[in-house]
């Protein structure tokens, strides 16, 4: 079996869903002929026809207002917005409607549609076009958020959304798209959503991320290991809802906690399990709880784009302080 | 009733302006501006010298000295049109194609190039006050066009905002919105929709089924008229008429510039994969530069010398502004923090500390 990467993975996917399910529908701008500005969907027009796999005109409010519309009457929709940058259209077609229309109809009116997204910064993309802004849709009650960090949870995750019964903004970390290979069996076989996945067993500290930052949250915790401090790695996976019940039983072996996201620090998802380890979990820390991300400024142009994100060393930094403090 | 007996209530055309054919021979009468072979020439060096500079823009980023660029290659006329046309008074609220219009409001090439290399500075506009700076998100800047015009129009002032986007762009809720507030309120705006056939792959038939774009303007009660976007002349001619109605206080135009995208979508774009070479290489021979070279030549004893004195000119003063970029001096990383609010708020004080901090460590470690 050839190893293939995160982009492929998720092409994968789509390719499956669209081969198993007739009512799943891709769409977006530039996503058919094109196969997508990043090749996500590649080949797939050319293999399941035009009347699934769409090119859209260039209006977003559109494409998440037709996801709706579709998945109302039962259909899969799968739709591309093809940066997250430009997915703030979408905000009230996803907060008015999306995330309610089983409430409002007691049930009658479902909504599983899928909105794909690339995000996130680190490949010197112009203006606009690097912002991790998942704590938005996060905040959202009624949603999904979930965001793969492998090829082998782009693939599963991928198939989870279109499966699952309501609507997930699913965040692919542009970054990593082909930053890594692994097998991957064209299965069907979808993951579980609403879990966290352990990424490396230790007992001194826990470090929770998610997407392109499980790259550097593994390379702090490999150094880390060479000075003998070992790491509990957890993936997130699905931000919204947060399995804390895996955070909370790893917090209690490690009694210490570093959070490490790309995103801006105010209200971003780690203030949500910051919160939740104070609520639940205070007794089993021995230091203060960790936040290692993105400041809080707009998310500078590429120049300044490194001295945004979080470093391998500002976590080795943020990690060694919870070890001073106990 | 029968479709006989309904009574037609409106009626629209759509005009189309072309003065130069493509072997640059008058099709009709030329505006007085025309007669002048300065402003000819002062068209025909801006075309020049944003096609050097998008040719020398593409290398930087070829050769890696430069992020992603969007080219305006076979485009120029269109912005040289509305640069020329506009006042230094008047707001231009650009998207990313529209350099030649920039450079004649005094933008300078070396900030758009520091803005495509990854630095806000090429935002900073150190010669040009009030236009806004490049719009990335697709047609977020119609509405803010028309509240520009308000401000004008609240002040009573003798000026006009100019918009200026793209043929997908026309698909977006923004685009609607803003262009029908002009038409209800009446604003000092003209809205510009540069129709260069593609939004990346998507072409223009697959945007819209309207026969024009310019049609949409109709829907929101303003005139909306068609332009040859590679006849410079027609161009400056149709957005001078455009500007005087709102100076004016005749309200707001919509112009549709037929032009042909040339090159990629951007330098990350690779248009193969989507379009046929022939049909780019048929666009040639609409080559906006070609035709008015074509019409000085007959009319103004233009030659290979004159030309060439050109060419080099404008090398030189590309060359100057590639030289002005190399040498930008880095952005200091805490500068991240300096323009996000009039006062840093206390609460952001220790992020900008440790920023600070930390950019003095690397240069240290360097
Ligand atoms: C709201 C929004 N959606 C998507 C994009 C990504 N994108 C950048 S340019 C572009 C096509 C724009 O086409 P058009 O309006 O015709 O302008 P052109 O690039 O041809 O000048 C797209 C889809 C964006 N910048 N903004
Ligand atoms: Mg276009």
């Amino acid at each position: 079996m050839a190893e293939i990467t995160i982009l492929e993975a998720v092409n994968l996917a789509l390719a499956r869903a669209l081969e198993e399910y007739p009512d799943v529908v891709v769409f977006g701008e530039d996503v058919g002929v094109n196969g997508g500005v990043f090749r996500a969907t590649e080949g797939l027009q050319k293999q399941y026809g035009t009347e699934r796999v769409l090119d859209t005109p260039l209006a977003e409010t559109m494409i998440a207002g037709m996801a709706i519309g579709m998945a109302a009457q039962g259909l899969r929709p799968v739709a591309e917005i093809q940066f997250m940058g430009f997915i703030y259209p979408t905000i009230e077609q996803m907060i008015c409607h999306a995330t309610r229309l089983r409430n409002r109809t007691r049930g009658r009116i479902t909504c599983p549609m899928v909105l794909r997204a690339p995000y996130g910064g680190g490949i010197h993309a112009p203006e606009h076009h690097s912002e991790s802004t998942e704590a938005i849709f996060a905040h959202m009650p009624g949603l999904r958020v979930v965001i793969p960090s492998s090829p082998l949870r782009a693939y599963g995750l991928l198939l989870a959304a279109i499966q699952d019964p309501d609507p997930v903004v699913f965040l692919e970390p542009k970054r990593i798209y082909r930053m890594m290979k692994q097998e991957v069996p064209d299965d069907g076989e979808a993951l579980p959503l609403d879990v966290c996945f352990q990424l490396r067993d230790g007992t001194d500290v826990t470090l929770v991320t998610w997407g392109a930052m499980t790259h550097e949250t593994l390379q702090a915790a490999e150094q880390l290991e060479a000075e003998g401090i070992g790491c509990d790695v957890l993936d997130v996976a699905t931000i919204k809802p947060l399995d804390m019940e895996t955070i909370l039983n790893s917090v209690a072996k490690t009694g210490r906690c570093v959070i490490v996201h790309e995103a801006a620090r105010t209200c971003g998802v780690g203030a949500e399990i910051a919160a939740q380890l104070a609520e639940h979990g205070l007794l089993s820390l021995f230091a203060a709880v960790q936040r290692v991300t993105g400041y809080d400024t707009i998310m500078p142009m590429f120049k300044l784009e490194n001295d945004y994100m979080p470093s391998t060393e500002r976590i080795i930094t943020a990690v060694k302080k919870t070890l001073e403090e106990a | 009733m029968t479709n006989e007996e309904k009574k037609c209530i409106a009626k629209f055309e759509i005009h189309y302006t072309q003065l130069l054919n493509q072997a640059g021979e008058r099709v009709g009468p030329l505006p007085e501006f025309a007669a002048s072979y300065e402003t000819l020439l002062a068209l025909y060096r801006t075309m020049v010298q944003t096609r050097t500079f998008d040719s020398k823009a593409i290398a930087l980023q070829r050769t890696g000295k430069m992020g992603t660029y969007s080219s305006s290659l076979g485009q120029e006329a269109v912005a040289t049109g509305i640069g020329h046309a506009m006042l230094f008074e008047d707001v231009l609220l650009p998207t990313y194609r529209e350099y030649a219009a920039q450079f004649q409001r005094g933008v300078a090439m070396s900030e758009i190039l520091r803005y495509w290399g990854g630095d806000e500075r090429g935002m900073a506009y150190a010669e040009q006050p009030h236009d806004m700076p490049i719009t990335v998100p697709i047609a977020t800047h119609v509405p803010q066009c028309a509240g520009i015009a308000y401000a004008m129009k609240l002040r009573k002032e003798a000026r006009v905002a100019v918009c200026v986007l793209g043929d997908g762009a026309t698909s977006k809720g923004d685009f609607y919105e803003g262009i029908n507030l002009a038409g209800a309120w009446q604003l000092p705006m003209v809205v510009v929709v540069t129709n260069n056939h593609w939004a990346i792959s998507v072409p223009r038939k697959v945007q819209s089924h309207a026969q024009t774009l310019a049609q949409k303007a109709i829907a929101a009660g303003i005139p909306g008229e068609q332009v040859d976007g590679n006849d410079v002349i027609a161009m400056r001619h149709v957005m001078s008429n455009a500007l005087e109605k709102a100076r004016s206080g005749g309200g707001p135009t919509l112009i549709e510039a037929i032009t042909y995208r040339m090159h990629d979508h951007t330098t990350a774009d690779d248009a193969s994969r989507y379009r046929e070479q022939a049909i780019v290489d048929e666009h040639k021979r609409l080559d906006p530069i070609d035709r008015l070279r074509k019409y000085l030549i007959a009319n103004h004893n233009w030659d290979d010398t004159k030309e060439q004195a050109l060419h080099d000119a404008c090398a030189a003063d590309v060359e100057a502004a590639v030289n002005s970029y190399l040498d930008t001096p880095p952005v200091p990383p805490e500068s991240m923090f300096d323009y996000l609010y009039e006062t840093l708020p206390d609460a952001l004080q220790s992020q900008r500390d440790e920023v600070e901090r930390r950019g003095k460590q690397q240069k240290g470690g360097d």
